[in-house]
């Protein structure tokens, strides 16, 4: 294996409810804002939902793209080439004969704004009105599509679709491109935009949704007795992989090394996780393995951690079934907390907060934790933020996603 | 009501402007959709469809494809309108 080709991360890209920047992002989650906020849509009322917030975007589209490319992409896909273009200028726009250049690009819904509004116009004006980008725009690859073009990515344009992991698959997909010599960079990550009535609705009638309505910035509490759902969350968050050698060489600044992947399925429940997290800590276990380390060498962990009373427990018997007295070792950040849940850009955006936590040793603090459920075995991150140790380290990244997707990548040190 | 020429050709470039970003200067009675302003065919529907409800005019399928240039648009849009 020591021929195999390694990835390394050489820029990062976010817009999401605390910033309109990667690093306006993580400027906040080391504040420990929270992005949740009331939302002022006249939808709320008319449709009494039973949830008055979100952790809506922090910046519009509208204030950094132009009339036409707004009125042309569904506000995912918005998010998706903001996101991207900021991680292709952080990584120096390299040049690259785009047949060796990808873009992975994963979301959980997809165009639902698009959907949603060309059927209100079918219904009401009919068929000649519906907007001719209809189909394009509502599409689940509109967002790879928009990168792709925009970057001119001829290697391949990809969407992973596995709910709220698909931002972290879409990541450890390109790496995958490039370990295998099919790409020599990909622009990776994910987006999302549901914060829109129908999702809405549809997660608060499974239950899913904090209905802490008088006070959105604590509704967000991972780990805590009080937790009671997830905060809905949306934006987007993109990288750029290269083969190490070849970054090295054109001098780019280098984040971190994406060095391991693990995936598995539990086929167990359409929702619920797997309680013993079996198939969650084999894909944590396999993270470690093919990045060759071992658990001792993880000193940080991203946690999946929506804030549900039994997902947050889920997770924690699987990262100890998996790593047993080692996590004892791993500090772990629970950032939904401020971000709230960004759904299918969750993976990706938690994995530039690994990447940044390795960059800058830094595990940041989860905030609302004022009273840590006893069911949760982790050393949790809060109050202040952690420092993490000199010398090589490594963290793992955590996502799952509804349908028992669970996906965990080791980004570490270079 | 019926518009005069100029007045059709002003909202028309607004419509086209709204579109495609392009300046509504540049939208003049001689320039060609496709040639000279760069309108695809999808982009060329929602003109069509905008325009209709902008003028109050019905534009079939059938016709789209004879108006070539802006002025094309500009003079059935004239002798259509109610």
């Amino acid at each position: 294996m020591s021929a195999q080709r390694r990835v390394v991360v050489t820029g990062i890209g976010a817009t999401t409810p605390v910033g309109g920047t990667a690093t306006e992002t993580w400027d906040a989650v080391l504040a420990g804002r929270s992005g949740a906020r009331t939302m002022e849509f006249d939808w709320v009322e008319k449709y009494e939902l039973p949830v008055h917030f979100a952790a809506q975007i922090a910046t519009q589209p509208s204030e950094v793209l132009t009339k036409v490319e707004v009125r042309r992409n569904d506000p995912s896909a918005q998010y998706s080439l903001i996101a991207a273009r900021e991680a292709w200028a952080d990584a120096g726009a390299p040049e690259v004969d785009p047949l060796r250049l990808a873009a992975c690009i994963g979301t959980g819904i997809g165009g639902v704004w698009t959907l949603l509004d060309a059927w209100d116009v079918l219904r009401e004006k009919g068929p000649r009105r519906v907007f001719p980008l209809s189909v394009p725009m509502l599409m689940p690859n509109t967002s790879s599509a928009a990168v792709s073009l925009d970057v001119g990515a001829r290697a391949g344009a990809h969407t992973p679709v596995s709910a709220c992991a698909s931002g972290l698959e879409a990541m450890a997909y390109a790496a995958d491109m490039i370990r295998e010599g099919r790409a020599d960079i990909a622009v990776a990550g994910g987006t999302e935009a549901a914060v829109h009535p129908l999702p809405i609705a549809g997660f608060a009638a499974m239950q899913a949704l904090s209905t802490r309505n008088d006070d959105p910035a604590a509704a967000s509490r991972p780990y805590d007795t009080g937790r009671d759902g997830f905060v809905l969350g949306e934006g987007a968050a993109v990288i750029v992989l290269e083969e190490y050698d070849a970054a090295k060489a054109r001098g780019a600044k280098i984040y971190a090394e994406l060095k391991g992947v693990g995936m598995s399925s539990d086929s167990h429940h359409i929702t619920a996780p797997e309680p013993e997290g079996a198939g969650a800590s084999r894909a944590m276990l396999e993270a470690v393995e093919t990045a060759g380390l071992t658990p001792k060498d993880i000193v940080h962990i991203n946690a999946h951690a929506t804030s549900t009373p039994v997902g947050d427990v889920a997770e924690s018997n699987a990262i100890r079934r998996a790593f047993g007295s080692d996590a004892d070792g791993m500090p772990v950040s629970a950032t939904k907390s401020m971000t709230g849940h960004l759904l299918g850009a969750a993976g990706a955006l938690e994995g530039i907060l690994t990447i940044l936590a390795v960059h800058h040793r830094i595990a940041p603090a989860t905030i609302n934790v004022e009273d840590l459920d006893e069911a949760i075995d982790l050393d949790v991150v809060r109050g202040e933020h952690r420092k993490l140790p000199e010398g090589d380290i490594a963290a793992l990244n955590n996502s799952f996603g509804f349908g028992g997707h669970n996906v965990a990548v080791v980004f570490s040190s270079v | 009501m019926a518009q005069s020429d100029q007045e059709i050709l002003e909202g028309l470039a607004e419509i086209v402007n709204e579109e495609t970003g392009l300046d509504t200067e540049s939208v003049q009675p001689e320039k060609s959709f496709t040639d000279d302003l760069d309108i695809d065919s999808l982009s060329m529907m929602t003109i069509v469809v905008n325009a209709e409800e902008k003028f109050g005019v019905r534009i079939p399928d059938d016709e789209v494809k004879n108006l070539k240039t802006v002025g094309d648009a500009v003079s059935f849009i004239s002798k259509n309108q109610e």
